[in-house]
């Protein structure tokens, strides 16, 4: 913009600055943000003018060469996003920079983002007095981490993230990483980094038992389906209505719902018939209510995966390593056993661990 | 009047001077009936009688001392009448305040006030799980119990298809919605089941963005009939004040008339009337005055100090709440704020913490003894302990100790949970308003008692003056028998 202004400004420097001021001026009258933009425009091309050297680039625009860099990732990420579970770096036992720097805190603690209200995920058993833990799949997995890493599985800051705050706190180093059911996606691997995937799941059906739904088909016609405020559920269940799929697209999709537990609320309440959401999510809330239960098969493909931030490649690595441990030694099934199974059933496609794929 | 008789032709027959005319309409043509074809002269009404009669009667002097005491009788009787007329008025407003106004309001707030302490209570006991104490569970109970009570007592009070009548019918309903959603939080919680949590915060919901909202109008139309019941008890009654000047200005003169024909200074009864007259207005624009003053009072004292401090107490009540609500949610919900994301109840917390800050200030500025500034500056003393431990407990949730955190919110003593300080916030916040009822009902009581027995009295002293005015011409009349 600079360099094509500036053969046709053939204005002082002065008047451009009077002119930048004036624009200020104008600017602080109340056109705020335009006002602003202006008045910066007009400096920039005051600088661009002044200074004897024409092809400086320094001035006014933000993050220099982050352009470039930005084409790159979106090339790359539009060439590999066919199996975004599949971008992570091979496993190793290394400690890197990022390792290092979690052992070498004054409390060498690993500081982990979880869901605590994920019932068979990550809860806290309400009845467990002053010692209750948190417990669920996810937190054996961060335990078993935790031992790995800092050889103690109590070696962990627990916190408790909002679904919309887990890219937000890994980027702004607020946890070493996310472990809260999260599914690996292709938008997501651009802002974290993420490890082999550890669970299979897929966006599943939830109704009552003694309902005429039968999975994500036509017996959808007519019924009102509750999903969670920017989850995968409600994305699909947008597109699907738009592409006039069967079932879906007279279903009524209009209630959404802060956080996908309240889904069972409403189901309870009578306010919708179906749910849909993460088969996985869907398992614990059927662990909640004996009269609903996961219908028909799960109807996508996703995986879990941990989430730590972009470019903590040892950070990832190891976790890789340890997941392999992990279902070698029988160590993941035992944790399915224990909280997944009675719901999700032993002989679903999430029984067995997702076999990894590395960069 | 009747069409016949306003054609009637206004007194152009012959005027009878000696007032000696015959019964009234009857034209006085006794014997032969009239000659046909001779137009009768129309029927005269009544009044045009009476004018004449009054007319006859007014050119000679005992006539006119007749005209003069009817006219001074009515004259103070009238003035007595108004009195205690509009007087009956203001302090049947006046009792209204004291009786029915004020406590509807006061009933009104205390429906706002247990619905808000229901939810906080019930928020506690679900954070203690399993653990819930009796005194949690029963003061969730008490606070339903006398909500549903207040509630129905108010829809007594209320007029059918009015707009409180559907504010109540309303809070009835989602009343009996909001224990079931509790109650529902609280069995799946004892079952371990996070979606107890979703029931809560569901309940908390209901209470919050529906109930409180709807109690709070109903509060605000109490308000709204106490402060017209107390313009009505204040107003001036001028047009009894009025009267009563002009009836003792009539009075002065008409003894000034007698003074002037009959060189007598005393006339018994006038002087006796003019008292009366006199006591009577007196008494009206003093016995006014002091009621209104003790009612301006109770409502600058009492009235803006219990609004305020309900306000408050309604603050302290909804952060509490919403602090539980931030550890049973535990990321659930939500809000951006200047964009950057938030927690939702803590950015609800902090703004009825703000809420209470800014009411306990004004409070403080209402207070006006040392027994209502007391329990104010404790509350503000229990508010600024709370905050300083919501920090600490914030930091220990931050830091992913949810224990520690748990411990600091509803723990025990040793624990230096933000609960005592809540309970001591709400302690005092009931004392203040405790106090300041008593103000407003001593101040009001006192303005009522103002006005006590001022209709009764005026009209028994207008009797007694007309009784004097009419004795006291009487006796000028007598002379000319």
């Amino acid at each position: 913009m600079n360099a094509q202004r500036l053969p046709r400004s053939p204005r002082t420097g002065l008047q451009v600055l009077r002119t930048g001021l004036r624009a200020l001026r104008t600017g602080l009258r109340g056109w705020g943000g335009v006002g602003a933009m202006a008045a910066v425009c007009a400096l920039a091309v005051t600088f661009a003018l002044l200074l004897p050297l024409t092809q400086s680039h320094g001035d006014g625009s933000t993050g220099t060469g982050g352009q470039g860099v930005a084409r790159g990732i979106q090339a790359k990420v539009a060439a590999e996003c066919e199996n975004p579970q599949d971008q992570s770096p091979q496993p190793s036992s290394l400690d890197g920079k990022t390792i290092e720097a979690i052992k070498a805190r004054k409390d060498p603690r690993l500081i982990v983002g979880v869901d605590q209200n994920s019932y068979r995920w990550g809860y806290r058993d309400p009845n467990g007095g002053k010692t209750a833990e948190l417990e669920g799949f996810d937190i054996d997995l961060v335990h078993r981490i935790a031992k790995d890493i800092l050889g103690d599985e109590n070696a962990v800051k627990f916190k408790a993230i909002p679904t919309n705050q887990r890219i937000p706190a890994l980027k702004d180093g607020r946890v070493d990483m996310i472990v809260r059911t999260m599914t690996i996606t292709c938008d997501r691997v651009k802002e974290v980094a993420f490890s082999a995937p550890y669970f299979l799941t897929g966006q599943q059906v939830l109704a009552p038992k003694s309902s005429t739904i039968k999975g994500y088909d036509k017996t959808l016609a007519g019924k009102r389906i509750c999903s969670g405020a920017g989850s995968t559920a409600l994305e699909l269940l947008r597109k699907d209505r738009a592409a006039k799929k069967a079932g879906v697209a007279s279903a009524d999709i209009e209630t959404v719902v802060p956080s996908q537990l309240d889904c069972l609320v409403r189901l309870q309440l009578g306010q919708v018939d179906a749910v849909v959401t993460d088969s996985a999510l869907a398992a614990s809330q059927a662990a909640q209510d004996p009269t609903v239960e996961l219908k028909g098969e799960a109807f996508t493909t996703d995986y879990y995966g941990v989430a730590v931030k972009k470019g903590a490649n040892d950070l990832a690595a190891r976790v890789n390593r340890i997941l392999e441990q992990y279902r070698q030694d029988g160590g993941w099934q035992a944790s399915y056993d224990k909280w997944l199974s009675p719901t999700l059933g032993t002989k679903s496609e999430s029984a067995k661990p997702p076999v990894p794929r590395y960069k | 009047m009747t069409s016949t008789s306003s054609a009637a032709p206004p007194a152009t027959g012959s005027p009878d001077p000696l007032g000696t005319a015959g019964l009234p309409g009857i034209p006085s043509q006794p014997g032969r009936g009239p000659a046909p074809g001779v137009p009768q002269p129309p029927r005269r009404t009544a009044f045009a009688e009476g004018v004449d009669r009054l007319r006859a009667a007014a050119t000679t002097e005992p006539g006119r001392l007749r005209i003069i005491g009817a006219l001074l009788a009515v004259c103070v009787v009238a003035f007595g009448a108004v009195t205690a007329w509009q007087m009956t008025d203001r302090s049947s407003a006046a009792d209204d305040v004291l009786h029915n106004s004020q406590p509807l309001s006061s009933a009104a707030a205390d429906i706002y006030s247990s619905l808000a302490d229901a939810n906080t209570a019930a928020s506690s006991g679900f954070l203690a799980g399993g653990d819930e104490t009796s005194t949690s569970r029963e003061r969730y109970l008490r606070d339903i119990r006398n909500a549903a009570g207040k509630l129905s007592a108010a829809a007594t009070n209320s007029e059918p298809d009015s707009e409180s009548a559907t504010t109540i019918a309303s809070l009835n309903k989602l009343l009996s919605e909001y224990t079931g959603y509790i109650e529902r939080a609280r069995a799946n919680n004892r079952l371990g089941f996070p979606v107890g949590g979703s029931y809560l915060r569901l309940a908390n919901d209901t209470m919050q963005k529906q109930m409180l909202p709807q109690a709070e109008k109903l509060y605000a139309r109490e308000n709204q009939r106490l402060s017209s019941d107390y313009a009505d008890a204040t107003s001036y009654p001028w047009a009894a004040i009025g009267l009563g000047v002009t009836v003792t200005g009539a009075l002065v003169w008409a003894q000034r008339r007698n003074y002037r024909r009959t060189n007598r200074v005393l006339n018994h009864g006038l002087v006796a009337a003019t008292a009366a007259t006199t006591v009577v207005l007196l008494w009206l624009v003093a016995g006014q005055s002091f009621a209104r003053s003790g009612l301006n009072d109770s409502y600058d004292h009492g009235i803006r100090s219990l609004n305020v401090l309900h306000d408050a107490r309604i603050a302290s009540l909804k952060a509490r709440g919403n602090e539980n609500l931030t550890l049973v949610a535990r990321g659930a919900e939500t809000v951006e704020v200047n964009g950057e994301v938030v927690d939702a109840y803590d950015h609800d917390f902090e703004g009825e913490m703000s809420t209470l800050g800014k009411g306990l200030a004004q409070a403080e500025r209402l207070a006006d003894d040392q027994a209502g500034r007391k329990p104010v500056a404790s509350a503000v003393g229990g508010m600024e302990e709370w905050k300083s431990r919501h920090e600490e407990a914030q930091a220990a949730y931050e830091l992913g100790d949810f224990q520690q955190a748990l411990a600091r919110v509803i723990g025990d003593k040793s624990d230096k949970p933000t609960g005592e300080c809540f309970d001591s916030v709400d302690t005092a916040l009931r004392t203040a308003i405790v106090h300041e009822q008593a103000e407003f009902q001593r101040a009001a009581g006192d303005g009522r008692d103002a006005m006590t027995g001022l209709p009764l009295g005026a009209a028994a002293l207008a009797v007694l003056g007309a009784a004097g005015a009419v004795l006291g011409i009487g006796r000028r009349l007598s002379e000319y028998r």
